[in-house]
């Protein structure tokens, strides 16, 4: 808005109130699959992208669950070497490219941004609808590849080893490329969709810190992503054409790929759990009903991640033969980075002092996410000191380590963020019972597999092994039984959240008392998401304000679409903004 | 903290595995009373703050900025520490004493081969002296492999086309294990080999019998030789001599038999095709099985070709 125009304009609001079980909602007023299929709806795509992405977690997960049996024993329990090593391969692929990195700015993003902006839908809704497309185009060019010789790379095609083995391997790095580009494409509409889209009154001070987490991650995503295509594109010329970029074989330079792969991936990392960091502050401060403590410091840390976060890359490659001089900066770097994390948990923490807290399923989630992220957070501070990096590196140390963060920490925030805005997307409240216990042996499931894992890592077992030393298998049992619990816990969430679709009581608009945006809308929202312009005059946080400053809109103008709708309360408040 | 040290490490031996063990205690330990100290707060705010009413109204607390620098500083001074320490380590362990005693190392899928100073070779086996700093110079003859050894906290990638090294000083006669850390492929875990350290006198007198290296054993049959080079050329990580599937097709019953190829055609495995696929691994592949063995060129003598041969010959 330009300021001297609007301070001296006065603008007429009302409040609307949010209906519940409204007869036109974005689920009824298009209708069939083909209206699915060519729909521009961001909550329709965001709800295409959160049955994918579960689908492949799925997937992933029996990777896993396949990988851990096989495991029980040393050398083979039930499938050959060549199988073992493409299926650890196919987890890490499907888990990071298919699942983590579209999860949340995809699947949830896509539903909420908007709502949380006040706006009718993404900047630019074709291409939101081309970024899902990609994405499945390169789900199935990617399954093309597993069919036709399947890959075994590990998900790091690391080279020379990538360039010279047999397989798949071209398309498989053909169908990341194309995923790429959803990636891309996303942080595009997204970052243009908040500085164009928001709201009358929505200034950036007022912005959710969810919005916040996505506008971080959508920088890395545009920045970052290239890097990795042009990366893959090398590794597949090398292969078709023989260009030598690579192979040393070829006069090429194995060591310059990991540079390359991991200038994208370690920030990928960050485009993975960043947007967790966003739920995370929308569960606590709404269930704790409460200002979030230090809103500045947990969006400008999003920020400083995201940038120094492309600095950092070369910790993966310390005994990669990098000089010494290059591996002290990247630790020092390394370190930097952890700083604005630890002011999240800090600032989290706060937050629920003197705070009404309702320990209700997605609150209980985000605690699951605080523990574990937080041994993930610090065995990272383990890993980037160099000389315990020596020895813990490729161990199941590092194993552990990121599953703490990726599953133990985004996992979690994405669980969380999935039952937080259940009733949001589907009108439906899930059993609350049945979520807490889930909860539980999710959280209880996941230390039993990945706590043995760092001591075995510790004790020096490499990770990627068929075959192991006796001394290893009492902590692979372990490990093997806790991803057992751990696979049960994500079947028994499945399990009741597909059943409240069919017989889950319907919800109130807003169950929680949130004063964030989205939840200001009728359950489920309409099409264009408002019946009105909304209006904001306070922050998401401002717990101490009255419910209905929450829920304005100007007065006469609707909002550009369709029937006006009956208003309930018409109070009206003269606006000075 | 010794008991400590044998739960979650393994023993310490090489001079200067005990300063990386001490850094690992201070950074879990310190971690543990964060962690400890952290969820603490949050469980008692949880259970102090919980809510009794729906209707209950919190403070408005924005920030507070002599907070926020104290929880901001206190862990970058902890971290800073911690890098600092962390790299004055690594240093140690990067910079080898000019008096190491040098041996060269050869990663290949999937054994690791060392060569001494008087032309002595090993396979899967590093002998050293105890007490004196040993270099390894090491390169490898295809993918990147890294060498580990946990007992010594080193560790280091192996590249194809580029020598990296590594040093330790085990100052304790005794055994340690070596993995291969950088995923190779089909055997990757099989990559494994031991180093051996000998007292001083002991380690040149191994040297001295073991001088110019690959010649037979007097006290041993053509084909005995055979079986043991097929050991320690880690042929029989892929070859079995019982009949049972690994990654490479078994040499029971192998010699004098027709063997069917990839390309569609048969040969009769005698001793020219054996030669031919050691030497060139890649001419002749045998169908149903990865094109995936390395060439013995120049590693193989023909006198040991030639005692593998005749152990293949004895596998009826």
């Amino acid at each position: 808005m330009s300021t001297e125009e609007t301070n001296l304009k006065k603008i007429q609001v009302q409040r609307y109130e949010p209906e519940s079980d409204p007869d036109q909602h974005y689920l009824n007023e298009e209708t069939g699959i083909w209206a699915w299929l060519t729909t521009v709806d961001h909550k329709k795509i965001g709800l295409m992208y959160l049955a994918s992405v579960t689908f492949f977690f799925f997937v992933g997960g029996i990777m896993a669950l396949l990988v851990r049996t096989e495991l029980w024993t040393p050398a083979k329990t039930f499938i050959e070497a060549n199988t073992y090593n493409q299926i650890f391969t196919l987890h890490g692929a499907i888990m990071v490219f298919l699942f983590l990195v579209p999860s949340v700015p995809a699947a949830l993003g896509n539903f909420f941004l908007p709502l949380q902006l006040g706006a009718k839908d993404v900047a630019f809704p074709r291409l939101n609808l081309l970024s899902y497309y990609l994405y499945v185009a390169g789900a199935l060019i990617a399954i093309v590849s597993i069919v036709n010789g399947g890959i075994d790379t590990g998900w790091t095609f690391y080279t020379p080893y990538s360039s010279t083995t047999g397989g798949a391997v071209t398309t498989m790095v053909f169908g990341v490329f194309v995923i790429g580009f959803s990636s891309i494409l996303t942080g595009v509409n997204f970052i243009t969709t908040i500085h164009k889209m928001r709201a009358p009154g929505l200034s950036w001070d007022k912005l959710s810190l969810f919005s916040w987490s996505l506008y971080a991650t959508s920088i890395i995503q545009i920045l970052a992503t290239p890097v990795l295509a042009i990366t893959l594109a090398l590794v597949g010329l090398e292969r078709l054409l023989g260009i030598g970029i690579f192979d040393p074989a070829l006069g090429g330079d194995p060591v310059l790929f990991q540079h390359f792969f991991w200038f994208y991936s370690h920030p990928a990392v960050y485009i993975m759990i960043v947007p967790g960091f966003g739920i995370v502050s929308e569960v606590i401060t709404t269930f704790s009903k409460k200002h979030i403590f230090g809103y500045w410091a947990i969006a400008l840390s999003s920020l400083a991640i995201a940038f120094i976060g492309f600095l950092v890359w070369g910790h993966h490659m310390f005994v990669s033969g990098q000089a010494s001089l290059a591996s002290m900066v990247f630790s020092f770097l390394t370190f930097l980075v952890g700083i604005p994390t630890g002011i999240k948990m800090f600032n989290w923490t706060a937050t629920l002092y003197k705070g009404s807290i309702k320990l209700a399923s997605p609150l209980l989630y985000i605690f699951g996410f605080f523990f574990l992220f937080l041994v993930g957070g610090l065995t990272g501070i383990v890993l980037g000191s160099i000389a315990l990096n020596v020895h813990l590196h490729d161990t199941y140390y590092v194993v552990a380590h990121f599953h703490f963060v990726m599953v133990g920490g985004m996992v979690m925030a994405f669980l969380a963020g999935v039952h937080y805005w259940w009733p949001k997307m589907t009108g439906r409240l899930y059993n609350e019972t049945l979520a807490k216990i889930a909860c539980g042996i999710i959280f209880v499931g996941f230390n039993v597999t990945f706590l043995p894992q760092f001591v075995m890592g510790s004790l020096g077992m490499p990770r990627r092994y068929f075959n192991y030393i006796e001394q290893f298998q009492v902590y692979h049992q372990i490990s093997t039984i806790g991803s057992y619990i751990l696979g049960i816990g994500f079947v028994m969430i499945f399990y009741y959240l597909v059943k409240s679709i069919y017989t889950g009581e319907k919800a109130s608009p807003n169950p929680w008392g949130s004063r964030a945006l989205e939840w200001q809308v009728n359950s489920l929202p309409p099409l264009h998401n408002f019946h009105h312009t909304p209006v904001i005059i306070n922050g998401p946080y401002d717990y101490h304000k009255p419910m209905d400053e929450f829920q304005l809109g100007l007065a006469e103008s609707g909002n550009g679409h369709g029937t006006e709708v009956d208003v309930s309360s018409t109070e009206e408040k003269p606006q000075a903004e | 903290m010794d008991a400590l040290n044998d739960l979650l490490l393994p023993p310490a031996k090489s001079t200067l595995a005990h300063q990386t063990d001490t850094l690992f205690w201070f950074v879990h330990l310190s971690g543990l009373v964060l962690t400890i100290g952290l969820i603490g707060v949050l469980i008692y705010f949880v259970i102090k703050y919980r809510r009794e009413s729906e209707d209950e109204v919190t403070p408005l607390i924005t920030h507070n900025n002599k907070l926020e620098v104290t929880w901001s500083v206190i862990p970058l001074i902890m971290v800073l520490i911690v890098f600092g320490w962390g790299y004055q380590v690594f240093m140690e362990q990067r910079v080898a004493p000019d008096d190491a005693y040098e041996v060269n190392v050869t990663g290949q899928k999937w054994i690791w081969q060392f060569t001494y100073e008087n032309g002595a070779r090993t396979n899967g086996e590093l002998h050293v002296p105890a007490g004196r700093p040993v270099k390894l110079i090491m390169n490898s003859s295809d993918v990147i492999h890294s060498f580990y050894v946990p007992d010594y906290r080193i560790k280091q990638d192996v590249l194809p086309g580029r020598y990296t090294e590594v040093w330790f000083n085990a100052p304790e006669p005794g055994e340690s294990i070596v993995f291969c850390t950088e995923y190779c492929g089909t055997s990757h875990s099989d990559m494994t080999a031991k180093v051996i350290v000998h007292e001083e006198g002991e380690f040149e007198n191994w040297l001295a019998d073991n001088a110019g290296g690959g010649g037979m054993p007097e006290d041993l049959a053509p084909a005995e030789w055979g079986e043991q080079l097929a050991q320690e050329w880690a042929c029989s990580t892929c070859h079995s001599a019982d009949g049972s599937d690994m990654t490479g097709p078994t040499w029971q019953g192998l010699f004098g038999h027709e063997v069917q190829l990839s390309d569609g055609s048969t040969v009769t495995a005698d001793e020219n095709y054996i030669r031919e696929s050691i030497l060139e691994p890649g001419a002749k592949v045998v169908d149903g099985y990865p094109n995936v063995m390395n060439t013995y060129q120049g590693q193989l003598n023909d006198e040991q070709i030639n005692a593998i041969i005749e152990y293949i010959k004895t596998l009826k």
